[in-house]
């Protein structure tokens, strides 16, 4: 007889069922997803996570988009524009997309290369329960993708007023945010747990 | 109590699941109202100056012929936001009712709002990105509007009553009645 598990949205117990290659076990009362088949989650995901964290890097350290007219140009990067906010007495709304475009995303990708790694080498790194649980919270709030839409939201409507220069962080930006999106995908917490105790007990 | 294995917090049900979620919900409800009529950008420039609200901002796009950003705009600006107080309302009620009707329905209504309440974060951004590249002193600048502070709030209320929800409380009306 397979475990038990409980439904997340609505409490149903049920008994676990083997699942082949790349299957969805839904609840069968609520459909809420319980668990799904990712094979090499672990290779897979901290793969994903090197180069996320590369993209977020040129992401953050390149301009986002150039404005010019009457021959002056103005360029802006990501926290360049959270500083304006900033200082145009904004400061809850610098804090907002300063959190959720900037720290949230990289406290998610270096939680999951902190987590990652170690496991796959066979080790568990300390506090490994307290930085996944923080990974499960920071999740929701990283939104590179609205993040995303919005740039190209701001490229048409100034491109009204004036010439406008997408800068390399755009396309910096549009890759991390599908590769973020390839991790959700990918990354399985209970594969992660289960090794996480083999090697554990290995010790 | 705590989980043996990860320590995460357990609970029988998410703690005063229906009043935290009751009063985010109010709260982001109440702050719709500025977030939607003060500015959410002010353009001063040679020609005077302009204060942009969210609805102004449709209108905008929609006469200068780009449809598809107005209706993203409208979408993501307007129409989520309320849509997602609706529905948590319509949950809410329907919970505290312990009512039994369309629980199917209910539950997949909150996984919806819970996915697609991010994407009302988008005006913000625009707002970030354009008031950080025109600073063009002498011929035009962009200031962030008030609106962007209430409309920011507007979107984090909401995601906090959504996670205040506890979506199983749906089911538990089907419970109670089998006793």
């Amino acid at each position: 007889m397979g475990a038990l598990v409980a439904c997340h949205e609505c409490d149903l117990l049920q008994r676990e069922v083997p699942l082949r290659g790349g299957g969805v076990a839904r609840c069968g009362r609520c459909g809420a997803e319980l668990y799904r088949d990712r094979p090499a989650s672990i290779d897979r995901s901290l793969a994903l996570t090197a180069g996320a964290l590369l993209l977020f890097v040129i992401a953050n350290s390149f301009p986002i988009l150039g404005l010019a007219l009457q021959g002056q140009v103005i360029n802006t990067t990501l926290y360049g524009a959270v500083q304006r906010l900033w200082d145009e007495d904004m400061k809850s709304v610098a804090a907002l997309v300063f959190a959720t475009t900037i720290a949230m995303p990289a406290l998610e990708l270096l939680a999951l290369a902190y987590l990652l790694a170690p496991v796959r080498a066979g080790r568990v790194p300390p506090f490994f329960a307290l930085v996944f649980r923080m990974l499960q919270a920071v999740k929701p709030w990283g939104m590179v993708e609205v993040f995303m839409l919005g740039v190209l939201v701001s490229l048409v409507k100034l491109a009204h007023l004036a010439g406008v220069v997408p800068g390399i962080a755009v396309w910096s930006f549009a890759a991390l945010m599908l590769v973020m999106a390839a991790l959700t995908s990918v990354f399985d917490p209970r594969a992660l747990w289960k090794s996480a105790e083999l090697a554990g007990a290995a010790r | 109590m705590r989980c043996p294995r990860c320590g995460a917090a357990l609970h029988l049900r998410r703690p005063d699941s229906v009043s935290r979620s009751w009063a985010f919900l109010i709260a982001a409800m109440i702050l719709y109202v500025p977030a939607n009529m003060l500015p959410m950008m002010k353009t001063s420039s040679l020609f005077g100056s302009q204060s942009d609200t969210i609805m102004s901002g449709v209108v905008y796009f929609w006469t200068s012929g780009s449809w598809y950003l107005a209706l993203i705009i409208f979408f993501a600006s307007i129409v989520v936001p309320m849509l997602k107080m609706i529905a948590l309302a319509v949950l809410l009620v329907s919970v505290q009712r312990r009512s039994r009707w369309q629980q199917e329905q209910r539950a997949r209504l909150y996984r919806l709002v819970e996915t697609v309440g991010r994407w009302s974060m988008l005006d913000i951004y625009v707002v970030a990105v354009i008031v950080a590249l025109v600073q063009l002193k002498a011929l035009a600048t962009i200031q962030p509007g008030p609106g962007a502070a209430a409309f920011g709030a507007v979107v984090v209320l909401t995601m906090f009553a959504a996670m205040a929800f506890d979506p199983r409380l749906i089911w538990d009306a089907r419970e109670e009645k089998h006793g």
